[in-house]
């Protein structure tokens, strides 16, 4: 693991936390500081502060080896009682696949996960489209753009009660949902049989943000793809305004 | 491990007699049981390489670009820039066939240690996989399982699965191939070695705790056929925790930057009694173990078995005095436990202690290089003859069409998305070629450069004939490297052969070890070790004799590089080479004619090289639009993956040249390839192609798939057809 990069008071400064097994936490790491006005450094499950950084980032991953349900052990790591601290205060925080899935089980964000439809663990590049283009998380996708952004998962089937729907659509919380190439949301277009095709939600606040599909893979066109580089400009552009 | 009086110890352990007679005057002695212990799995052939050491020195080993060859725990490339991979194939066949989810799980974990013990980090894995036919309800669940146990292990571990192959045909049925490819990246000055050095340094054992499972995993798992009592060898099978072993795998790295380290070593076949008399012999120094203080995770544990215990995600490491509370705090820090255990001594012995008590005391000289080695008199199996079938052989085909579907749909043919898709293969983000192509391509980051690699082997045509199979084999990886567009360099290989003390499959081995030999000079791409894989019988069938090559290459602009996908309507579709296509040991034989029988053609190994030469420049230029290699359902089934993978059609006319039209179009011979280059291009690429034949075979165009030879139609479908088929194939099998 390389050393924290050293970052100045004007960038966009991502904490991007590693659990033991986290296994995402460099290829994040890498994408964030692909951004110039952006840096990344780690911040370790065992920290119980955290200073200096303007988004808090929960990695995709195994963490703990998640023999258990996703996320069940991470939730209860140190680091997670001063993430709970840092969202409440208004900070923006970020959780992609096992990150998700550790929001969800930390009730930092609603509703929960099963195993995929399929049973299998599946990794392949699907679809999405933008269904809230106003939040800090996807200010620089238009509203139902569709984008491609791979998934790696066994357990992606988001899953809320009716209530929760209503709520998660009322407030806008639903940003990604799985939808085919011309931007039908279909059950064809479903890669796990999750609830509304839901990919990404955030928090009733708008602050706290998780979705399955892995952004930071898609980072540059020679390794398959640039449309994840929106989700990291949005949040830059978003902390960057909160500064002005 | 019970002693029925009847037997004697040795031979319960897997000896022969004059083993131990062998051992006897090693030792000056007879052994106690923990040294018996001990020396029955440094002596498995599995340990040992009792068939294959005499015939796997002459393999060519060294090469400008090699650090480190055979003799480690993987070999070492430089690839520039102070950048070095470090790769190694290897086995979990027997496991695999027992218990498939366990078995391919723990063979990921295994290799992966094998590479960061090297100091590489891991960055991709490739699994060459064999099965019986799919028809078979056990085939299925074996498949269904190894690709499971496979995807477990990688995927929490962050390693992509990037490649290997899957073939299914019935000699596998008693005993599947489960190969495993792990490579890594690591920084020259960062390599780390299992040499230990120094006496008074310190033994550390790291890692998972120790306990009974895979007790015997190398002598009575690995090293002997399967028969009725294959279940009970269940236990022999160790448990994967890849968690621990991703923990494991930073904290190592992390000791790496910090210089804690004096050597590495991981713990697999035979545990503590390989891992630490292979750092002793390898440094020219002693070691002390003493078993007492090794944590367990089971109660009342013999001494011997906690010697061989092959219990997983264990790290033996080398350290000095000085660096033993930084060492033991890193690994605190990973949540691992981490005990001395040992230290490094000057008396060129392995010696066990239980806390004062010495238990075992063996010359390691003896126990690492001595096995035994066997020279078996050759046979000639009466399937392999001298003359290729003749052209007329089989009926010519009525519904040339229909052959086509039925070869894009074979299992071995056909998409193998079912399996790759349970594979993260995209995480590290290195990805510049997504599986499914000739060879993966990864970029090295923060550099232009760029690693192609492939995982190839051809059990059917060196079960034909082992010398020019095998010859085939290595030039079908070197292809499939240059039709990314990268330079082939090196090869690390994994030798999967019947019970070599038959006449017959000792011939195979020698056969396909000298013709692998012969090829991997002739293409300059030295083996930087592997695996030999021995006893793959049950009820005294072999399988095809089957030497597996996985081959990394170097591109220097990894944006440079080219997929095999046909690209813009219009291209001249080139076929290159001048192989003529047989119908011996090809996939048509058998799936059309139900046989596997002849003489395959032999590689121009001269010939190879300049056609690769031609197509990397082709690619490096810009003027070759797309590559494919011709391999199995021969030129129609390259065609049509190439259409398939642009989504677009491709008019083709051939010449039959005295060739009967179903051998041309799905007959195999190494040292094709189909390329594609605009319009504009043809008429200059074919004049430079100098020796190497090119000729004009047609154009891509329109949604349809269309063959020809000399003028009369043979075969024509949409794209789209040929697509399904293709596509959807191992799901239906899979799925009912």
């Amino acid at each position: 693991m390389a050393a924290s990069s050293q970052t100045s008071v004007e960038t966009v400064r991502f904490g991007v936390v590693v659990f033991p097994g986290s296994n995402c936490d460099a290829d994040s790491y890498d994408m964030v500081n692909t951004f110039p006005g952006a840096g990344a450094r780690y911040l370790w499950h065992k920290d119980t502060v955290i200073e200096d950084v303007d988004c808090v980032f929960l990695p995709g991953g195994f963490s703990y080896g998640d023999y258990l349900r996703c996320g069940a052990i991470a939730r209860f790591s140190p680091i997670m009682a001063a993430v709970r601290d840092f969202a409440a205060a208004g900070g923006l925080v970020i959780g992609i696949c096992n990150g998700f899935q550790i929001l969800l089980e930390a009730g930092l964000l609603p509703g929960a996960m099963h195993q995929n439809e399929g049973l299998k663990f599946i990794c392949k590049l699907v679809s999405l489209r933008v269904e809230n283009a106003g939040t800090p998380f996807t200010s620089a996708y238009e509203k139902h753009q569709v984008v491609k952004i791979p998934v790696a998962h066994h357990e992606g089937n988001y899953f809320i009660d009716d209530e929760g729907m209503a709520a998660l659509e009322a407030n806008g919380q639903i940003l990604f949902r799985y939808c085919d190439d011309d931007g039908e949301v279909t059950a064809a277009a479903n890669p796990n049989g999750s609830l509304g095709s839901i990919a990404g939600i955030c928090n009733a606040e708008g602050n706290v943000f998780g979705m399955m599909p892995h952004p930071e893979r898609v980072s540059d066109a020679i390794v398959g793809g640039t449309d994840g580089r929106a989700f990291f400009q949005s949040i830059i552009d978003s902390v960057l305004e909160g500064r002005e | 491990m019970s002693e029925p009086a009847q037997k004697p110890a040795y031979e319960l352990l897997g000896l022969k007699k004059k083993e131990y007679d062998g051992i006897c005057d090693a030792m000056g002695r007879e052994p106690n049981y923990v040294e018996l212990a001990v020396f029955s799995l440094m002596w498995s052939e599995h340990c040992g390489y009792k068939h294959s050491r005499p015939l796997l020195k002459h393999l060519p080993t060294e090469g400008e670009r090699i650090l480190q060859g055979p003799g480690e725990n993987a070999g070492v490339i430089d690839i520039g820039e102070g950048r070095a991979i470090a790769m190694k194939i290897e086995s979990h066949n027997h496991p695999s066939a027992i218990e498939p989810f366990q078995g391919a799980a723990t063979g990921i974990g295994g290799i992966v240690r094998d590479i960061f013990a090297m100091g590489a980090r891991p960055i991709a894995n490739l699994d060459p996989l064999h099965f019986g036919s799919l028809d078979k309800a056990r085939q299925r669940f074996l498949l269904e399982g190894v690709v499971e146990g496979i995807a477990a292990y990688g995927n929490c571990m962050g390693i992509p699965t990037i490649g290997g192959e899957i073939h299914f045909e019935d000699p596998y049925e008693g005993n599947c191939l489960v190969n495993v490819m792990c490579v890594g990246m690591v920084e020259n000055d960062k390599i780390l070695r299992a040499r230990a050095e120094g006496p008074g340094n310190l033994v550390v054992l790291f890692g998972s705790t120790t306990g009974r499972d895979g007790i015997g995993g190398a002598s009575i798992l690995a090293s002997a056929e399967f028969d009725e009592s294959a279940e009970e060898k269940r236990p022999t099978v160790q448990v994967g925790d890849p968690f621990t072993e991703k923990k494991l795998l930073e904290a190592s790295l992390e000791m790496r930057d910090k210089g804690l380290l004096v050597a590495l070593q991981d713990l697999g076949a035979a545990g503590i009694s390989s891992s630490s008399s292979e750092m002793a012999s390898k440094g020219g120094v002693g070691i002390d173990i003493d078993i007492s203080r090794v944590p367990l995770r089971e109660q009342g544990m013999e001494p011997f078995e906690i010697m061989i215990s092959e219990s997983q995600e264990r790290m033996l490491a080398v350290v000095t005095p000085e660096n033993e509370q930084a060492v033991l705090d890193t690994c605190a820090k990973w949540d691992l436990d981490a005990t001395v255990v040992g230290k490094v001594t000057d008396t060129r012995r392995l010696r066990v202690f239980d806390g004062d008590e010495l238990i075992g005391d063996m010359p390691v000289t003896a126990l690492v290089d001595e096995a035994p080695t066997y020279v078996v008199d050759t046979v000639r199996p009466a399937h392999e003859v001298d003359e290729p079938l003749a052209g007329d052989h089989y009926p010519e085909p009525k519904d040339y069409s229909e052959v086509l579907t039925a070869l894009l749909a074979s299992p071995n043919i056909c998409s193998k998305r079912w399996v790759y898709e349970q594979y993260d293969h995209m995480v590290q983000t290195n990805n510049a070629l997504w599986p499914g192509g000739a060879a993966a391509v990864l970029r090295i980051k923060g550099s232009d450069t760029g690693i192609a690699v492939t995982t190839d082997g051809n059990g059917r045509h060196c079960y034909l004939d082992p010398r020019r199979g095998a010859r085939a084999v290595v030039a079908e990886a070197a292809r499939n490297i240059s039709c990314v567009g990268a330079e082939p360099v090196a090869i690390t290989n994994c030798l999967n052969f019947g019970n070599p003390e038959k006449g017959e499959i000792y011939h195979q081995f020698r056969e396909a070890v000298e013709g692998m030999g012969e090829a991997c000079e002739a293409l300059g791409t030295p083996v930087t070790g592997g695996n030999v894989s021995f006893y793959n019988e049950s009820f005294g069938q072999a399988i095809y004799p089957n030497p597996v090559v996985g081959m990394m290459g170097i591109v220097d602009d990894v944006r440079l590089i080219q997929d095999h996908s046909f690209k813009d309507e219009g291209d001249v579709i080139l076929l290159l080479g001048g192989a003529r296509p047989a119908v011996d040991g090809s996939e048509y034989q058998l799936v059309v004619h139900g046989e596997v029988a002849g003489r395959i053609p032999d590689v121009d190994l001269e010939m190879e090289k300049q056609l690769q030469k031609l197509v990397r420049a082709g690619i490096l230029e810009g003027k070759i639009k797309s590559a494919h290699d011709v391999s199995s359902g021969g030129i129609a089934c390259c065609v049509a993956e190439a259409a398939i993978a642009g989504g677009a059609g491709a008019d083709i006319e051939l010449e039959t040249d005295g060739l009967r039209p179903d051998l041309l179009l799905f007959g195999e011979a190494p040292g094709l390839i189909v390329v594609t280059v605009a319009g504009a291009d043809a008429d200059a690429f074919i004049a430079a192609a100098g020796d190497v034949p090119a000729q004009r075979i047609g154009r891509v165009a329109g949604g349809a798939l269309r063959f020809r030879a000399d003028g009369e139609e043979l075969a024509s479908m949409p794209v789209a057809d040929a697509a399904g088929a293709w596509g959807s194939a191992l799901e239906k099998i899979l799925e009912h």
